[in-house]
This record gives structure tokens, C-alpha cells and sequence, in this order.
């Protein structure tokens, strides 16, 4: 469970943050837009905001780049308090959903856009240009107009043209969300390659989950102006710290009970009668006697045809359906009270060999540390 | 940026104030006034140095007697009804012309279209008062109508038709029939091709499906070209001065003439707000029907 | 579905016949040798030398194309701004007031517009002429104006103008560096809008005109009112000359323009 990466700027206590929200509320009228939010986002981050359309992640966006203020609390960057300074004297620049790439200008005239606007001398921009061309593989296109390249080229020049005045905080709001499939995949490692290579830090917008997996350091899943988990994409996924959260990432198996025994490491949860009691990692705010709800992802679940022994958690039913994904099968499996519960296995074999197919009692079983227990 | 965002709004808002409301209540203030003391320097006048009293010396000093006018002399409802009458027959005219045209142009191959509608939108641009000429020496007794028809032996002596209402029929139904054109043509080109394939495998046939599909859902586009026809022939001047004859009544040109024949002012500007009240419940029409299918294209 | 159907090409015929022959005939007339306007005596393009000598219809030409320029230019100034309040301002004291005095004028008619500026000019006592007519023109073809620019301020994605910003920009240099120069077709057309709207009033100009601010639709109504002359149908098919040959110009250019669009597009998407 412990994250192996060395870069973990926000276990130290004395590092010191790029961007500081700090009991930060945004209301439009009477609606609230953002509620009370603090995080700290460090230098070199990669930090991604996540959540449904309308949960605010759009608008704690726009609050960095200048476009909103903030009702109550304050925002710094770099430690400089960022109340009432507009965007065009903020050291932040911002890749648009829409790209926003001027259509009257050229390639080269976007990227040189907001250097003219800068103190650079004149002689430095063009070759300020040229580097950036070279960073996003796009010299040959300097002199197109933007309706003349491709939805992945304007991507590219879309975030050349943001990192062009090398700012201190790059803000990407759903940046690949009009790509296809396949080119957001390679899109997003060469994303990550930037980052890397420009040492700047990055704040994504996404509603794609996925995405925010691949490419993050850090994820904050939102929902209702509220942030509802800061962690990194592993813990997120294996100890998410609340049903929301469970449900928002991925795919997971939910079932509800009675909390019978608490311990740091391992709980017990009551789900049915006359059934061995649910073993699984211990989440946050829980108490015994209480109801509670057991998460489980369906990859972690193991299905056989005769009853494991070596295993706590195990439990009987009967396959209502299968969906088969070519390289993975899900079997939905009801169980005696009624629930039913996924079981995701991959098809390391050919169909054919199955052994078991609709109408069969298989068994269902998975470890004390493969889900978690939350508070309902 | 307050600044700005104030010029921004108070710059267009004062010149509007100024040359559109305050004329228009000026317009409303001589109606209400007498034929003697509405001659310049207008009186009555508003003093605002003598306070409450001198806007009471204001109001009293305002009748309806120009109004009360307007009712007992017959020449005024009478070309309050014939304005109306005029407009409602060439507005239905003009559909009637306009419609198979729209029709026509939603029904050509694509390649064509732009041409077509070129071809309807450049009288449009064209000088009005030079369409509307072009029709007295058409149809003036020794014109080309005229020549023509006798030419071919359709008739032996020339019709009458310049200066009658015939002509002022034809010269609203040619100058605004542009107007009847581009809605409709908008409404049919919108039209889903499958919905009448739709409406002829459900058993309709062609003609069935136009009557019971199409015709339905132009029917925004068909009101809204009536209104852009309807609403200026109503207050139309100069083709009924240049194409209708003396017995021609309409109010726009009756309003023309009380105020450059008759310079009587008041009762000109009376005759200007009536026309305007009688405008009003098409106008609020027009904007609900556009209002309606904003709404649909939501 | 879309096929012509016969009952389409009739109708299209006699449709664009009744549009077009009245203006072919004036066009035909105007080459007419014979005095008689209606008798045809031989080719002849002698009505236009005469037009050309005819100092009333050059002074009036004069006076119509300085106040069309004068009237579109402060219209088109007035209604985009009018545009971007209507678009972009919100809410604001008086915001219906407002655009009720934008719409009202497209609906209004003529005479009872002509008739209430002529008489605020004379209640305060401005004398008519060149002036005056601006004035008038400037504040109808506002409106027209600013319709035509609001339609396609409505689409304006405005990440645009937050991209200037963003990129350092202040909110004049965005306008004027990025919003004026996507915007300017619409612009421009509304530009051309008033300036036809104002070549082509006669009702307006009127009731706002002095005596020696005579414009040409004035100058033509007054002779029309006398009945068909040869100068008029010669002064006629200049115009309709003038206007077919810029509508074509204009239709031919954005076609050429929709066409390089679209295959450079193509040619990306490759």
C-alpha cells in the first residue's frame, strides 16, 4: 500500500506549498458554488481536479487563473495573496477546453501572442517560438491557420501556446476531452513527457477518471463544491474514504450491514443472515454497532467452482449473466438474500474452456485486505 | 473597467433616449395638444421652475380633442380600416406567391440553392423606391402590361390598373415578397427529410404527407413572413403614393399629408399613435411566435 | 426527398419572372432613344449623357452617398456596442427600456419615426440638413446594426477572450487584438446594412431634410411623382448595376472563402 514514488512534496510538513486555498467559498446568488475548501497543490505537481459537471472543479479552476474571485477565504500562489489581481497580471496561464486558439492568427502568432504581451525583448520571441514549435513537434505548422490543422495539432499548439511564457502554473481544463480515444491515450503520456521536461506545475480539470489516474500525482475528487478525497491515484482507487468516491472511480461491488468488530487493521461487517461476517481494511469514521458498507472492486473478487478453504471471505451464488470484453469477463452473480455481486476475471483462456457458464453455483471469494469498510 | 463597462452601456443608451424616446414623447405630448398653441414655440410647456403646479398648468393644458377629432371626421377610420384591409389581402397574396417559391428553393439540389436565394435577397438591396417605380411604367395605361396584353389579343382596350388599389396590391406584394420568402425557406430547409418518408410509410401519400407534415411544421416561418409583411404595409407611404390613386386610403399617407399639406401637427401625430396602438397586438404577436421557436431550437 | 417536383419549377419560374421583369424592363427602357417612354424607338445610351449633365441629381448623389457614409460609419460604431451590451452586459438598470428602444425602431414605421425626429429637431431649434439626416439614419440603422452583430456575438465563444487575458492582455487590448478582428464579417455587414438602409430612405429623410439637403431618393420621388422619365430609368439601372454587381462580388467571395475552408479541413483531418 505505501506509494514508492520519491516525489512527495506533501508528506513533508516543511515543504512549502505553490497554491494555498484557504477556507475558500464561492457563491453565485444563492447557490454555492465551491464550500469551504482547503488544499495545497506543491511545485512540480501534477495535480488533477475530478469530479461530475457542475461539482466546482471548473470554477476552483478558474478562481487560479483569475477569472472568478473568491467569496470568502483567501487563494495565494507563490505565498502572494491573489485577491483581486486579473488574469492578464497573474503569472498562470491556462489551456482552454475549446483550445481557444485565435482562428485569425497564425501557429506562430498564437505562441507569440502572450510573449508580445510580456517583457520579453522583441529578438527573443521568435526563438522563444521556435522552442516551443520544437517541444510540441510542430514546426512544419507555424505558418497554418488553426482551422487548418487537426484536433490534435491544435491540442499541441493550444498548450504550446500556454507554456510559452513559462509560467508557474499551468491550468488545463479538460485538455484532451475532444480527442479520440486512442489519441488522448498517447496524448496523455506525451502531456506528462511536458510536464517533466518544463518542470512546471500542473492543475488538470477532468471529468475522466481514467485520465486523471494516468497522468496525476495527486487527484482531488469533488462533488458539490466540497472536496471529498486528496489522496494519490493508488489510494484513491484501493482506499477510497467514502462510498462517493468508491462509486466515482472504477467499478465496485457495494454491500451493506452492521459493523460487529473494529480494528485498525481489519472490521467485520454483518450483511446477511446465517453468513460468516464480511473481513476487510478498516476506513475512516466508523463505529461498532453502527451500519456500514463493505467495497469491494470486481477484479479482486476470484470465482471457482468449489468452495476455497484457504480464504475467509467466501460466499455462494449462482451466475445470472456474463459480459464478455474479449480480454475480460464479468460475471454477475446472485447470491441467496438476493444481492448481486461482479466478479471480473481475465480471460487468460479461450472461451470454450470455460468452466463455468450461466445457471452454475460457483463460488465467490477474496482476502481480508482486498475491500474496505466504509461508514454509510 | 467600471468605467468602460459605463461608457460601453450609456453611450448608445443616451443617444437612443434622446433620438428615439424623447422624439416619441414629444410626438405623444403635440397629440395631446391644440392646433393653436402647437405651433412652435410649442406650448404647452412643461416649466419645471414652478414645481408641482406648473405640471398640473402641464396636463391641464393637454385634451384628447385631437383623438375626439379623429373619430368624428370619417376619412380617418376609414383609412385606419382601409390600411388594414390592404395589408391583410396583399400580406395573404403574398404568401400565396411566396410560399411555392420557398417551397421550390428547399426542394432544389444543394448546388443550387445559394443562387437561388441570391437571386431572391438582390431586389432586397436594390433601391425600394426604384422597384416601386418600375412598376408605373409597367403598369401605366400605355405601358408594357398593357402593350402586351393587347399585343396578344387578350384584350382590345388598355386596363386601368395604375393608381387604383390593384397596383398598390401588387407593389407590396413585389416589394416585401422577399420577406414572405427567406422564413419559410428557413423553416422547409430545416425539415427533416425522414419525417416525411416517416409520414409515406405510415401510409400517406406525397401530397398527404405535404398537407399533414410540411405545411404543420412551416408554420412558424409562414407566420413569421406574414408579420414582416403585414407590419410595414400597414404604415406603407410611398407605394401607396406612387402606385395608388386619390381614392387610395392609407394611413401612412394620410399621416404624410397632414403634416406636409395640411401642417396640422397635431392631428398628424395623433394619426401617428393610433397607427402605432393598431401596430402593437401584431408586434407582441410577432415577438411570442419568435419567442415560441427560439424556445423549440433550445 | 428533395427533388423538384414540376409543380416547384413553375413555381420558381413565374416567381423569379414577377421578381425580375419589372427591373429587366427598366433596365431595357433606359437604352430607349424615343422621349416616349413607352414607345420603344431604337438603342441609345444618350438619357445617360443626360443624366450626367443634370447638376440637381449630381448634387443630390453628392449629398446621399456623404450622409450614407457619415450614418453607417457612427451606426456601426453604435450598434456594437449596443450588440455587446445587449450580448454580454447582464442584468442593468433599465435593461428592458433598452432593448426595447433597440428592437422598437426595426418595427416602427417610417413616417411616425421621420415625423417624431422632425419634431424634436424643431422643438430645439436645430436647423435641417446634412446634420439632421445623419442623425436620423445613424439612429434607425443602429438598431438593424446591432442585430446583425449580436446574432454573431451570441456564438462568440468567449474562452477567446479569457485566453487574451489569460495571456496577458487587458480587457481593451483582448477587444481590440482578438474580439474586432473575429467579429469584423458581422461588423462589415451591418456596416453595408446601413449604408443601403440610408441610400434607399425617402420617408426619413423627408421629414429630416432642409432645403438644401435634398438626397437622392427625394430628388427621384419628386420626378417619379411626375411620372416615368427616361433620366430615372437611366439612373435606375446604374444602381441596380452597382448593387448586382457587389451582391455578386460579395456572394462569390464567401463561397470562394466556405470552399478554401472546407477543403483546408479536409487537408488537416488527413
Amino acid at each position: 500500500m505505501s506509494d514508492a514514488s520519491p516525489f512527495a512534496p506533501w508528506r513533508d510538513p516543511n515543504a512549502d506549498p505553490l497554491i494555498n486555498f484557504s477556507n475558500v467559498t464561492k457563491k453565485y446568488g444563492n447557490f454555492t458554488a465551491i464550500n469551504n475548501v482547503d488544499l495545497k497543490i506543491y511545485p512540480r505537481e501534477f495535480f488533477a481536479l475530478l469530479g461530475p459537471s457542475g461539482c466546482g472543479k471548473t470554477t476552483l479552476m478558474r478562481m487560479l487563473a483569475g477569472f472568478e474571485d473568491a467569496t470568502q477565504g483567501t487563494i495565494t500562489i507563490d505565498g502572494q495573496d491573489m485577491q483581486g489581481i486579473p488574469a492578464n497580471k497573474r503569472a498562470v496561464n491556462m489551456m482552454f477546453q475549446s483550445y481557444a486558439l485565435f482562428p485569425h492568427l497564425s501557429v506562430a502568432d498564437n505562441l507569440a501572442f502572450g510573449l508580445k504581451r510580456s517583457d520579453m525583448p522583441k529578438s527573443e520571441i521568435s526563438g522563444r517560438v521556435e522552442e516551443m514549435l520544437r517541444l510540441v513537434q510542430l514546426t512544419d505548422f507555424s505558418k497554418r491557420k488553426p482551422h487548418q490543422l487537426s484536433g490534435g495539432q491544435r491540442q499541441r499548439v493550444a498548450l504550446a501556446r500556454a507554456l510559452a511564457k513559462a509560467p508557474k502554473l499551468l491550468l488545463l481544463d479538460e485538455p484532451l476531452g475532444a480527442l479520440d480515444k486512442k489519441l488522448r491515450q498517447e496524448t496523455q503520456f506525451e502531456l506528462m513527457d511536458i510536464q517533466e521536461k518544463t518542470g512546471t506545475t500542473f492543475v488538470i480539470v477532468t471529468h475522466d477518471q481514467e485520465e486523471a489516474m494516468t497522468v496525476a500525482s495527486r487527484i482531488a475528487v469533488m462533488d458539490h463544491g466540497k472536496l471529498i478525497q486528496v489522496d494519490t491515484p493508488d489510494r484513491v482507487y484501493e482506499a477510497p474514504n467514502s462510498i462517493y468516491v468508491a462509486d466515482f472511480i472504477g467499478d465496485v461491488n457495494i454491500i451493506e450491514g452492521r459493523i460487529s468488530s473494529i480494528k485498525t487493521e481489519e472490521s467485520e461487517l454483518i450483511w446477511a443472515e446465517g453468513q460468516r461476517p464480511i473481513r476487510a481494511q478498516t476506513g475512516a469514521g466508523l463505529a461498532k454497532g453502527q451500519r456500514g458498507s463493505f467495497a469491494i472492486r470486481p477484479e479482486k473478487i476470484a470465482i471457482s467452482n468449489d468452495e476455497p478453504t484457504d480464504v475467509h471471505n467466501r460466499v455462494c451464488g449462482a451466475i445470472e449473466d456474463i459480459a464478455y470484453l474479449g480480454n475480460l469477463s464479468t460475471y454477475y452473480v446472485r447470491l441467496a438474500n438476493g444481492t448481486l455481486i461482479k466478479s471480473q476475471v481475465p480471460n487468460d483462456r479461450r472461451i470454450s474452456r470455460r468452466s463455468f457458464t450461466w445457471n452454475d453455483n460457483v463460488w465467490l471469494s477474496w482476502t481480508d485486505t482486498a475491500g474496505i469498510v466504509l461508514a454509510t | 473597467m467600471k468605467l468602460a463597462r459605463r461608457l460601453l452601456i450609456g453611450v448608445p443608451f443616451v443617444w437612443l433616449l434622446i433620438l428615439f424616446l424623447i422624439p416619441f414623447l414629444i410626438v405623444l405630448k403635440i397629440a395631446l395638444s391644440d392646433y393653436a398653441i402647437s405651433i412652435p414655440p410649442y406650448t404647452p410647456t412643461l416649466d419645471p421652475a414652478a414645481g408641482w403646479d406648473g405640471f398640473k398648468e402641464f396636463f391641464s393644458q393637454l385634451d384628447f380633442e385631437n383623438f375626439t377629432f379623429l373619430t368624428t371626421d370619417a376619412l380617418y377610420w376609414k383609412a385606419y380600416l382601409s390600411s388594414l384591409k390592404i395589408a391583410a389581402i396583399s400580406t395573404f397574396i403574398t404568401l400565396l406567391i411566396g410560399f411555392p417559391i420557398a417551397y421550390g428553393i428547399a426542394n432544389t439540389p444543394d448546388e443550387w440553392r445559394p443562387s437561388l436565394l441570391m437571386l431572391v435577397i438582390l431586389p432586397f438591396w436594390t433601391s425600394f423606391l426604384i422597384r416601386v417605380y418600375a412598376w408605373i411604367g409597367i403598369l401605366s395605361n400605355e405601358g408594357f402590361l398593357n402593350q402586351a396584353l393587347i399585343w396578344t389579343g387578350i384584350i382590345s382596350e388598355p386596363l386601368v390598373i395604375l393608381n387604383t388599389n390593384t397596383a398598390v396590391y401588387i407593389g407590396i406584394v413585389y416589394t416585401y415578397l422577399p420577406f414572405m420568402i427567406l422564413p419559410i425557406y428557413a423553416t422547409l430547409e430545416k425539415l427533416d427529410a425522414s419525417l416525411l418518408e416517416a409520414a409515406q410509410d405510415l401510409g400517406c401519400s406525397r401530397t398527404g404527407a405535404f398537407w399533414s407534415v410540411t405545411l404543420h411544421l412551416a408554420k412558424p416561418g409562414v407566420i413569421a413572413g406574414c408579420f414582416l409583411v403585414f407590419i410595414p404595409a400597414l404604415g406603407e407611404f410611398v407605394i401607396p403614393s406612387l402606385l395608388g390613386g386619390s381614392r387610395t386610403l392609407m394611413i401612412g399617407k394620410v399621416l404624410w399629408e397632414e403634416f406636409f399639406s395640411n401642417r396640422d401637427w397635431p392631428v398628424a401625430s395623433a394619426v401617428a399613435i393610433i397607427l402605432l396602438l393598431i401596430l402593437i397586438t401584431p408586434i407582441v404577436l410577432f415577438q411570442r411566435n419568435e419567442q415560441k421557436q427560439r424556445e423549440q431550437t433550445k | 426527398m428533395r427533388k423538384l417536383t414540376w409543380f416547384n419549377t413553375v413555381s420558381l419560374s413565374v416567381g423569379f419572372a414577377f421578381l425580375y421583369i419589372p427591373m429587366i424592363v427598366l433596365v431595357i427602357y433606359s437604352f430607349n432613344e424615343s422621349k416616349l417612354v413607352t414607345v420603344w424607338g431604337g438603342f441609345s445610351t444618350k438619357w445617360y449623357g443626360e443624366l450626367l449633365q443634370n447638376k440637381a441629381f449630381l448634387d443630390a448623389a453628392l449629398v446621399t452617398a456623404k450622409v450614407a457614409i457619415l450614418s453607417s460609419t457612427i451606426a456601426t460604431i453604435l450598434g456594437t456596442m449596443a450588440a455587446f451590451v445587449l450580448v454580454r452586459s447582464g442584468k442593468f438598470l433599465g435593461r428592458t427600456l433598452f432593448s426595447g428602444m433597440i428592437y422598437a425602431p426595426l418595427v416602427m414605421p417610417e413616417v411616425i419615426t421621420g415625423l417624431s425626429l422632425l419634431l424634436l429637431f424643431i422643438s430645439i431649434g436645430m436647423d435641417r440638413g446634412v446634420t439632421t439626416i445623419v442623425l436620423a439614419h445613424a439612429t434607425f440603422s443602429m438598431c438593424y446594426v446591432s442585430v446583425v452583430v449580436s446574432s454573431r456575438m451570441a456564438t462568440f465563444d468567449t474562452s477567446l477572450e479569457e485566453a487574451a487575458l489569460d495571456l496577458g492582455c487587458t480587457p481593451w487590448d483582448a477587444f481590440k487584438s482578438v474580439t474586432l478582428p473575429i467579429i469584423a464579417p458581422a461588423v462589415i455587414s451591418g456596416w453595408l446594412l446601413a449604408f443601403t438602409l440610408s441610400l434607399d430612405d425617402l420617408v426619413i429623410a423627408s421629414f429630416t431634410a432642409g432645403p438644401s439637403s435634398t438626397t437622392l431618393p427625394i430628388k427621384i420621388y419628386s420626378s417619379v411623382r411626375l411620372g416615368v422619365s427616361p433620366e430615372i430609368n437611366a439612373l435606375s439601372t446604374i444602381m441596380i448595376g452597382l448593387v448586382t454587381v457587389a451582391v455578386i462580388i460579395a456572394s462569390l467571395s464567401s463561397k470562394i472563402s466556405i470552399a478554401r475552408q472546407k477543403r483546408d479541413e479536409y487537408m488537416a483531418n488527413q
